[in-house]
């Protein structure tokens, strides 16, 4: 166990160092791009002292080096800094900046607490399917229902995001009125209202990664049935459902937590589609919004947040890996 | 109800390679009374364990019984539905793989696996049939009975598995057992060990069984009768002691004639000669764990030395020390008495030419994608600088030294020849560079008898030709009387006791030496029990090996 304690304490290292690589890039790649906050909210109309006193509010004139070590000081002890865009210009002209500002912590808090319910709810439900549709394919490989699994899990794959969403939302919203077609969630809200809000959008995205999740558990499972300990189960006369739930599956747990992790990963950072379709106030909206205004404080953040997210989640997956392989769990 | 318990009549089964249907079988018949056990022997290819999965009326994906009857206590297997089959399997019909570490579950604890089929066919329950798996450890002698299923399969050794695996079977007491060469993956003297043992509880339960195995030494100990299989078909059957004393075919003839090839001993070396390698006080170590503790030997022009032991006794360590591959932490190896460079990157062109190695399969170490032509080539051109004509004249006069017609095996690919013609293709790969020493790794471990001595034959010859030293690593002893001339012994890193051939092979020996040799199943049919009177079932393999 100490070992694994230490390769713990290891990647959580790595991935803080991947972190502070992230930061350094994003804040590269936003400074990389025309135009700043105040030109892209004062338009083409604004004369040079407005843009340059918002500038000077935000604190836009300084050195980008200078900008970036003041910000990584904030974010390390926790303080991701203010939003521009949600800035009160208004009242902090001539006064000290900082009062009526809103941070982007508050900001974020919200959407980011939506975006891990909907992923919640996704992986609740595409999970157990996955893996059951995996482990049915496997014992009746090559039969209708291995095929027909497969091609619908790949079309379901192969069509874009909105295309899915509105499928459901014809069958299940507009045909057969059961759910909602608009998940707009705001507080106070109770959780059967929220669960039930959000079950389309969590319908949408399940479709997406049903496939790669229940054709790994498919192919790891099919890959060791060749193994000895597998033609030793089918010589102890057991059925081939016991040969595959209890023998095989559990040797092929390290490939299909990989992938699940990957695909949660997908889940919290890559729905922007869905979101808008929805009208699903997630953090992936909140992210393109701030990228279009230039609202620079927002968009390093919730970077930082995908890249967490990501290396978190692989994380989890390494540990359960190492978990699942008794030679590790039960040294000599 | 009659004594009959198996009878398989005509069995013939086809594989499939390449979408066609090869026949692999060509009609076999079976008889099987209660508690009779029928030793199935043959080389690799013979079908020896195809025929006893389609006892069980198993085949493997790939195959299909094109014919015959497969009955078993009045059932008919080959056309029973797969649950009147599964019905049978694991509760009346066990089975006991090659290498148990491979057909244990590594994701579940050996009890547990035990259990499954006592509790799935509902013959036991599953804290009755744990209980009984605990007295079938302690009546296998496994060390430890009530703790030992606990642990997963990789915290047991190979030997150990073996017999609970053994257990296993018994867990339903089944009428039928198909051992399916079961000990061909142990040391010598960790295989007595599980012979006794399987014999023992055969006995005690009355199980009828089929015990599949390429050593005719060992089936002699544990059949009652013994049949024969050439490539698919029956060459003969007959009782275990008639079969050893009166074989009738030719194909018998030449299995139980193969053990005869012996080069006779050479004298010993004069003491001042300079020998071509010198291992000197060598120890090593993979990473902290130590390997090889002040090992020293010497190895003389045109001799071969045989370095026995068993699996972890140091013996392919020595070999990576020799060639450079791990170089050691204490000592040096002499080439003609001048000591080299201890990693192999420091080593000259020339001192790599000298000492050159053929490995345990052939399989993986000749490159499938290269044709003999340029595998033998790259050594010639690499040392010998040789290219063009010279070069391919060189190689097909390798060709021919190692017995296969050059204009015929040039551009052949390795995957289309035999395991013993692949292992001729490594000699000649050794051969091009023109050592004067070469390391020889279980060259024949995986060949079957006849082609093994074939590939002995040409060793000799060649070191007769050309006046090689060889250094012949090898846990068969067999292998080793028939071709060296000296022998060290190794034990846990140690060199137990060295000398020559003859002097090994008289006694008095070192105790080691003497467990070993006193371990290698005889072809007499009496050899066990009388070793078991002799010594006493706690005084053989790995329990006497433990007790030094």
């Amino acid at each position: 166990m100490a070992s694994i304690l230490k390769i713990i304490a290891q990647r959580l290292a790595l991935g803080v160092l991947t972190l502070f690589v992230v930061s350094v890039v994003i804040f590269t790649a936003v400074n990389l791009l025309p135009g700043d906050f105040a030109q892209a909210i004062l338009g083409q109309g604004a004369t040079e002292e407005a843009v340059n006193a918002i500038r000077k509010d935000l604190g836009l004139d300084q050195h980008p080096v200078s900008r970036y070590l003041s910000w990584l000081g904030g974010a390390v002890q926790g303080d991701l800094g203010n939003s521009f865009a949600q800035a009160n210009f208004a009242s902090f002209v001539g006064s000290d900046a900082g009062s009526g500002m809103a941070s982007v912590a508050a900001q974020i808090g919200p959407r980011f607490e939506n975006t891990m319910f909907l992923a919640g709810v996704t992986a609740l439900i595409a999970v157990p399917i996955s893996i059951t549709l995996g482990v049915l394919a496997a014992l009746y490989r090559n039969s209708i229902f291995d095929r027909a699994t497969n091609i619908l899990t790949l079309s379901s794959i192969s069509s874009p995001e909105f295309f899915l969403a509105y499928i459901l939302i014809l069958f299940l919203a507009v045909l057969n009125p059961m759910l909602p077609s608009l998940s707009n969630i705001y507080d106070g809200m109770s959780f059967g209202e929220r669960f039930e809000k959000t079950l389309l959008p969590a319908l949408t995205l399940t479709l997406v990664v049903t496939a790669h999740m229940m054709r790994m558990t498919r192919a790891a499972i099919i890959n060791l049935l060749a193994s000895p300990y597998i033609e030793m189960a089918r010589l102890k006369g057991l059925s081939p459902m016991r040969v595959i739930v209890k023998h095989a599956l559990p040797n092929a747990l390290a490939p299909i937590i990989n992938v699940i992790a990957l695909n949660l990963a997908y889940l919290i950072t890559g729905v922007v589609v869905v979101e808008v379709v929805f009208v699903y106030p997630g953090i992936g909206q909140l992210f393109v919004d701030s990228v279009k205004i230039r609202d620079i404080p927002v968009v390093q953040a919730c970077c930082l947040i995908f890249a967490a997210a990501y290396i978190l989640l692989n994380l989890t997956a390494d540990i359960l890996s190492i978990l699942s392989n008794p030679r590790l769990r039960h040294p000599k | 109800m009659s004594e009959q318990l198996l009878k398989v009549r005509g069995l013939k089964i086809e594989g499939r390679s390449d979408e066609t249907w090869n026949q692999i079988v060509n009609g076999v018949d079976l008889d099987l009374k209660k508690g009779e056990v029928l030793g199935l022997i043959g080389e690799s290819g013979a079908g020896k364990s195809t025929v006893g999965l389609a006892s069980m009326g198993f085949t493997r994906d790939g195959c299909r019984i094109s014919d015959g009857t497969v009955e078993f206590d009045g059932i008919d297997l080959v056309n029973a539905s797969a649950a009147v089959k599964r019905d049978l399997l694991g509760k009346r019909i066990a089975y006991v793989a090659q290498s148990a570490a491979a057909s244990f579950n590594p994701a579940h604890r050996l009890i547990d696996q035990h259990t499954e089929a006592p509790v799935q066919h509902k013959v036991l329950g599953k804290a009755e049939s744990e209980a009984d798996g605990v007295e079938l450890y302690r009546k296998l002698r496994l060390p430890n009975p009530e703790e030992i299923g606990f642990r997963y399969p990789h915290q047991v050794s190979g030997g150990q598995l073996q017999r609970a695996m053994t257990a296993m079977a018994m867990a339903c007491r089944p009428d039928l057992i198909i051992f399916d060469e079961p000990t061909t993956a142990l040391d010598v003297t960790t295989q007595i060990e599980v012979l006794a043992s399987i014999r023992e509880i055969v006995e005690e339960f009355d199980t009828a069984a089929i015990y599949i195995t390429h050593d005719l030494a060992v089936v002699a100990q544990m059949a009652d009768k013994i049949k024969v299989l050439l490539k698919g078909d029956e060459v003969e059957e007959a009782e275990t002691r008639k079969m050893l004393s009166d074989p009738q075919e030719d194909y018998t003839k030449s299995l139980w004639a193969v053990r005869s090839f012996k080069r006779p001993q050479k004298p010993a070396v004069h003491t001042s000669a300079t020998p071509v390698i010198s291992v000197q006080n060598v120890t090593a170590a993979y990473g902290k764990i130590p390997v090889l503790h002040d090992v020293s030997f010497d190895i003389h022009e045109g001799r071969t030395v045989a370095v026995v032991g068993e699996s972890g006794s140091g013996k392919s360590t020595t070999a990576r020390c020799i060639t450079g591959l791990l170089p050691p932490k204490q000592g040096h190896v002499e080439f003609d008495g001048e000591a080299l460079p201890l990693d192999y990157r420091k080593r000259s062109k020339m001192q790599l030419r000298q000492a050159q190695m053929i490995y345990q399969m052939a399989d993986t170490a000749l490159n499938p994608r290269k044709t003999i032509g340029e595998l033998i080539g790259r050594p010639v051109q690499f040392y010998m600088g040789l290219t063009g004509a010279e070069k391919r004249k060189r190689v097909e006069y390798l060709l021919e030294e190692i017995e296969l017609e050059p204009s015929q095996y040039y551009n052949r690919l390795p995957s289309e020849l035999s395991g013993g013609q692949k292992q001729r293709i490594g000699i000649a790969r050794a051969l091009a560079a023109e050592p004067k020493f070469i390391i020889c790794d279980e060259v024949t471990s995986a060949l079957d008898q006849l082609v093994a001595e074939g590939i002995l034959k040409l060793l000799a010859k060649l070191q007769d030709e050309l006046n090689l030293s060889y250094m012949f690593i090898t846990h068969d002893l067999a292998t080793v009387k028939s071709i060296a001339d000296e022998v060290v012994v190794m034990k846990d890193g140690r060199v137990v006791e060295q000398g020559l051939k003859n002097d090994m092979f008289t006694p008095p020996h070192h105790p080691y030496t003497d467990l070993l040799l006193s371990s290698v199943p005889e072809m007499d049919p009496d050899w066990l029990t009388n070793l078991l009177n002799e010594r006493g079932v706690d005084n053989i393999g790995d329990a006497a090996v433990d007790k030094m």
